[in-house]
């Protein structure tokens, strides 16, 4: 039976990792490959990594960072932030990643998921969203608005209609993430996973708010995501990946768990 | 030495990393002569069949490929190269593939699953095979697909998934073994697998 994945998520700041709360306001808190190395011993099933440097002087790093983690670990990673052209895609591609997760750059030009989908398969091409609650509308008939820029800029499009759409162009996977949730350690914004979970046939990420192991277990019984995000709630060692998944498995939810 | 086959496969170096991580060497090549003198032939692959198959074909790969496999050379395909050892794809508006093993790579059907096939699933080992050799029973393994081998004998499935239905996950004739799963991105367990291909003789016969 195919497991609902734990995927741990790392920003990565100048080659630190860092944590964010409601997107600002970042702290170092440690090496990403030893990180990732940590997080593979624990069993988690995929890592993400977001790029969250400011400037494009230090976008090297990042594939510096790529290379150390491919080098260490087993398992699928991706990476996500200031992705955008076929060109950033295959740099980080051949430096190891899995896949690649574009946000903002696919709102500005959705035809670059068909381009990435096209040139190095779909399975390849991670779609970021970050959705916002708002009064539903003629425009945003779902209630839930696309955000770009980090969160900071409403697109003035529908979550719901845009992961149709990325669906349609090629986006192997969508990675939602509740802005009103992120950073608050008090669950995932179930509507929001349920409603695009059940519009897309594609697998869909849940992100944002996890701060228990209950949030976890939640996400994957009230919606269809196939996969939860997490990065605080193990990050501060509260809990352990196995941990988590020990938690999920006692209580029916499939997952891949650790042999030694 | 081991020879990757390259046909322009995003994976190549993935699992030219896993190899080196487990103390293996091995060329990327698409050189005919390479590929036939190499002790044993790795075909990664992720993307289309349609596409696959004219590189493979344009490249005059397939030649190559079925020399290896006729000299009894141990031979090992990863996700899409378990499926282009079959005859045919249904990807792409149907793409006649390699004919190594009979059999076609048909398309998972929705809505009650969600497609791409994408995560971590069990094997149901139905024939021992010595590149299983030592893994646990309850190992998982990465998928990231929407076609699956169907093999036309019983006798060339090697091990079987469930995903909305029982499909072969790891197919083999002879000296030839095909993983549906990423062995290079399975973890320890993958692996493993990969170290005991490695180590194969390309015999069925086990010890």
């Amino acid at each position: 039976m195919l497991s609902k994945r734990i995927i741990v998520c790392l920003d990565v700041r100048a080659g630190k990792t860092t944590k964010g709360i409601r997107f600002t306001g970042n702290i170092d808190i440690g090496d990403p490959i030893a990180m990732a190395a940590e997080y593979y011993a624990q069993g988690v099933d995929e890592l993400v990594f977001y790029d969250i440097t400011a400037s494009s002087d230090e976008r090297d790093i990042i594939i510096d960072v790529v290379e150390g983690v491919a080098r260490e670990i087993f398992i699928p990673f991706s990476v996500g932030g200031g992705i955008r052209s076929l060109d950033d895609m295959h740099r980080v591609l051949a430096a190891g990643a899995e896949k690649i997760s574009i946000n903002t750059a696919a709102v500005q030009n959705p035809y670059l998921i068909y381009q990435g989908a096209k040139a190095f398969g779909s399975q390849c091409v991670v779609l970021g969203m970050d959705a916002k609650k708002v009064e539903q509308s003629s425009v945003i008939p779902s209630g839930y608005e696309v955000y770009i820029n980090g969160g900071r800029t409403p697109a003035g499009i529908d979550t719901a209609q845009w992961a149709k759409r990325a669906q349609e162009l090629g986006a192997g996977e969508i990675c939602l993430n509740s802005i009103d949730a992120d950073g608050t350690n008090d669950g995932y914004e179930l509507v929001l996973t349920a409603l695009i979970s059940r519009t897309v046939s594609i697998p869909v990420i849940a992100s944002g708010g996890a701060g228990l192991p209950e949030h976890v277990l939640e996400v994957f019984t009230e919606t269809d995501a196939s996969a939860a995000l997490i990065a605080s709630m193990v990050h501060y060692q509260r809990y352990t990946v196995r941990h988590i998944k020990d938690y999920l498995a006692e209580r029916g939810v499939p997952v891949r768990r650790c042999i030694s | 030495m081991i020879a990757l086959v390259n046909y322009g496969a995003g994976n190549l170096t993935s699992v030219a990393r896993a190899l080196q991580h487990i103390g293996e060497e091995c060329t990327i090549t698409r050189e005919h002569d390479v590929i036939r003198a190499s002790d044993r032939v790795i075909f990664p692959g992720v993307g289309a069949a349609g596409e696959a198959m004219e590189v493979i074909r344009r490249e005059g790969l397939d030649t190559a490929i079925r020399h290896v496999v006729a000299a009894g050379i141990p031979f090992l395909g990863i996700c899409l190269g378990a499926q282009v050892v079959l005859e045919e794809s249904e990807e792409d508006g149907g793409t006649p593939c390699l004919g190594i093993i009979p059999g076609t790579a048909q398309r998972f059907q929705g809505p009650a699953i969600k497609i791409p096939h994408m995560g971590w699933n069990n094997l149901s080992v139905r024939a021992a095979h010595p590149v299983l050799a030592g893994v646990d029973a309850r190992a998982q393994f990465y998928f990231v697909h929407s076609y699956y081998p169907a093999p036309a004998r019983d006798e060339d499935v090697i091990a079987t998934t469930d995903y909305g239905i029982s499909f072969a996950s790891i197919i083999g004739r002879g000296n030839v073994i095909a993983t549906q799963f990423h062995i290079e991105k399975s973890g320890e367990h993958g692996l493993r697998v990969l170290k005991n291909f490695c180590t194969w003789n390309g015999s069925v016969a086990l010890c």
